[in-house]
């Protein structure tokens, strides 16, 4: 990071004037712009390339109250053995109490452990808890911390506390890389979007990503859109580089290739790899299989050739 | 790299005949000589086309002025059922006709598919809704006779419907004259007259060069004329209308400027001058040929500019990914590539992104022009091509002075997150249509046309009644 953007959130006043004097974001160009590459056809020998390089990018999730062990290890194993000659998955994503359960399923497949902290999915909670929590995560093997911003304190204007909780998490990462959830879908304008953007990148985030999934709406192609357009302008400025994850309502193999090109088109090759882009997603991966198939024999198989868990 | 495989639109979906006669009557017949039309992408014959001799025309003339007391004494709701009519069928041949139109014109199947075609059936479906209502328009209902239009290569289909929709809306019959390098969808237009059984006479269709159109235009019996192309080829129309009585419209050329203030949302501006210029391959008479950009903003966005247009996609027209098709023909390619070198040569400094440019075919790559001055020629004369001149300003009177600076006025654009700016910059430009963050968006319902040297008249929306009703 650069000394002028340290300086950035020296004050609330600072900060607050930085991110408001940020390029606006006009909403019916944004949208038309997601859309229009959203009619991108892709065919034949780029789109088994798009199949492979988004199964590669998936973080499959399973965030329910109801999670077990059993579960998590099914679904570890899962992302270790998706299908014959697929790629395995970017990285298993649970709550904290179950990484060491995914830790120790996952050993040695080079697969990532994430795990969403810091009062997930609503970011209510002191920050001391905050920090704990990712704190129990991280001791517990995780390899990437999926935090929630504190909403209500960004929507009020204190950019400030948004900022320090950030920074706060980040130290309590340590080694494992942070993603900073935006929860877009209630920063309700594309403006919030750009502004909760970088404000996570100046403190430090290592991805961003849009959604917890609980919230409808979650990642849309146009938010994703200028988030990418976020850490393409913040590598500009800064030279560092922040991945991007979309999360939470992306079902289909189109909604992947969807957002594959959207990043083919808006940061290129640079962040079309898992280190840079991630799919967060719970049922895309089995949707992804069946087309993979689909173009290696020409036929769809039934669900029930394509396993569960 | 993330390359997209070839997706190409099949052309099966169209039958093109190997020639085509004169659409007079409501029957195709045969003219005397012909001409060749090809495809600009890859300069293969696409079809024979009959050239409309003086005679063809007078013959033209005479059946749309038979079916002139017919159509015009229909009821306004009738005239509506043809016209609903024929925009169900453009709706339902919209994929063969999208086809064609990319075929004979050059420009991308993504545009055709998705701008073109869809707006032509608009155009119907709209002025299909004025036809039983003109008497609460404000113009009369009384429809002026016999209409000779001459339309251009650029929006072959959409001209069509631009002109044809509120001819025969007002109870006007017309004779039409495409441009000869693209007549294609015009002819399959006639076919869908015929399938809407439309009576015979009501819209002629006359293919050729310019002789055509100059018979068209000075046909005495002609007694409206409506002409979109050039203003060179206008100032010709105009002196031979002069002292008839003859009613005329005229949509010429433009060069308007895209200004885009320092506190724009960057990102959107960028797609909208992209949208501006590069849309149709610049082939639009309102494309917006001259950014205006503030100082301050300046690098930042050349920056941005340049980095999209690196994404641009050139090739095939019918490849569904393709967002640059062709140029339309040698001719105008030559045009472009010279206006370009006197660009240089009067010291702007031009650039393009890396661009394969594919062996056959008339193709010219994406070109910007940076540190432009207004006496520069690139800067005054339309060029009609994929060429974007960049100019600078430091306030806003600048900006209205240097937009204003032309003998065109078509159209502009302005790029600012403030509202109060945008209303004080379009009470000041002299164009005829002023976008407001955004570009190049068309709608039946909203009024087009010029200032100055882009002509004169107004069609689209309510007003563009007006120039086919006897006022």
């Amino acid at each position: 990071m650069t000394t002028s953007l340290a300086d950035v959130a020296s004050s609330d006043a600072t900060l607050r004037a930085f991110l408001h004097g940020l390029p606006g974001v006009d909403r019916v160009g944004a949208d038309q712009r997601a859309a229009m590459l959203g009619t991108r056809s892709i065919k034949t020998t780029a789109k088994a390339q798009a199949i492979d390089l988004a199964i590669s990018m998936v973080d499959l999730t399973t965030l329910e109250g109801a999670d077990t062990t059993g579960k998590v290890r099914a679904m570890c194993a899962k992302a270790m053995h998706t299908a014959a000659g697929a790629p395995r998955v970017a990285a298993v994503c649970v709550y904290p109490d179950l990484v060491s359960v995914a830790v120790s399923a996952l050993k040695g497949s080079g697969v990532k452990v994430a795990s969403v902290a810091t009062a997930f999915p609503s970011g209510r909670s002191s920050l001391e808890v905050k920090v704990s929590d990712t704190a129990l995560a991280v001791a517990a093997g995780a390899d990437e911390i999926d935090m929630v911003i504190d909403r209500g304190a960004f929507l009020s204007g204190d950019y400030l506390k948004v900022f320090e909780e950030i920074v706060a998490v980040k130290a309590a990462c340590g080694e494992a890389h942070l993603k900073v959830i935006l929860e877009t879908g209630e920063l309700a304008t594309y403006d919030n979007v750009r502004r909760a953007s970088w404000l996570a990148m100046i403190a430090g985030a290592d991805f961003i990503k849009t959604s917890t999934g609980k919230v409808s709406p979650a990642a849309t192609l146009p938010v994703t859109l200028i988030m990418l357009e976020a850490v393409r302008d913040f590598r500009d400025v800064t030279g560092r580089q922040v991945g991007v994850k979309p999360a939470g309502g992306i079902r289909t193999t189109k909604d992947a290739i969807k957002n594959l090109v959207l990043v083919n088109e808006t940061v290129g090759d640079d962040w079309l790899s898992p280190d840079w882009f991630r799919l967060g997603a719970s049922s895309l991966l089995n949707d992804l299989l069946m087309q993979r198939q689909k173009l290696a024999t020409g036929r769809y198989a039934g669900p029930d050739y394509f396993t569960l868990d | 790299m993330f390359e997209y495989a070839p997706a190409p639109e099949s052309r099966d979906v169209v039958d093109i005949k190997p020639s085509y006669g004169l659409f007079i009557n409501g029957e195709f017949v045969s003219g005397s000589s012909s001409f060749k039309t090809v495809n600009p992408a890859n300069e293969e014959v696409l079809a024979e086309v009959a050239v409309a001799s003086s005679d063809d025309v007078d013959r033209a003339v005479q059946a749309a002025r038979k079916a002139f007391g017919v159509w015009s004494a229909m009821p306004g709701a009738e005239r509506a059922k043809y016209l609903f009519r024929i925009a169900r069928i453009i709706q339902e041949r919209a994929r063969e006709l999208a086809v064609l139109e990319s075929l004979d014109n050059g420009k991308p199947i993504r545009e055709s598919r998705d701008v073109d075609v869809p707006l032509v059936a608009a155009h119907f479906f709209y002025y299909a809704g004025w036809a039983d209502k003109l008497a609460y328009a404000g113009f009369g209902d009384r429809p002026l006779g016999v209409a000779g239009q001459v339309i251009p290569w650029n929006f072959p289909l959409l001209m069509l419907a631009w002109k044809i929709a509120p001819a025969l809306a007002c109870g006007n019959t017309v004779v039409l004259k495409p441009a000869e390098t693209t007549p294609l969808t015009a002819l399959l237009f006639a076919e869908i007259c015929q399938q809407a059984d439309l009576p015979p006479g009501v819209v002629n269709i006359v293919t050729g060069a310019g002789e055509t159109g100059a018979a068209v235009v000075a046909h005495p019996d002609v007694n409206k004329v409506a002409f979109t192309g050039s203003t060179e080829v206008g100032r010709i129309i105009a002196r031979t209308v002069a002292g008839t009585s003859k009613k005329l419209t005229l949509e010429l050329g433009g060069k308007a400027a895209n200004i885009v203030f320092e506190d724009a949302a960057i990102d959107q501006a960028v797609e909208g001058i992209v949208n501006g210029i590069f849309f149709n391959q610049g082939h639009v008479c309102c494309a917006g040929s001259r950014l205006l950009v503030q100082e301050s903003v300046q690098d930042q966005l050349l920056d941005s500019l340049r980095r999209r247009l690196s994404t641009l996609r050139l090739g095939d027209p019918l490849d569904k990914n393709t967002d640059i098709g062709a140029i339309n023909s040698a001719d105008q390619l030559a045009k472009i590539r010279q206006l370009s070198d006197l660009g240089e040569a009067e010291g702007a400094a031009r650039w393009s992104p890396a661009c394969e440019l594919p062996e056959k075919g008339f193709w010219f790559p994406p070109t910007i022009f940076t540190g432009v001055a207004q006496s520069h020629s690139i800067a005054r004369e339309e060029i009609f091509g994929p060429v974007l001149s960049v100019l600078t300003f430091r306030t806003p009177d600048e900006a209205v002075e240097k937009a204003n600076n032309t003998p065109y006025g078509l159209s502009a654009g302005v790029w600012t997150e403030k509202g109060s700016r945008i209303l004080w910059m379009a009470d000041r430009l002299r164009a005829g249509v002023v976008w407001a963050n955004t570009f190049n968006k068309f709608d039946p319902t909203s009024p087009f046309g010029g200032y100055k040297e882009s002509g004169y008249g107004r069609e689209g929306g309510l007003a563009g009644l007006e120039a086919y009703l006897d006022v």
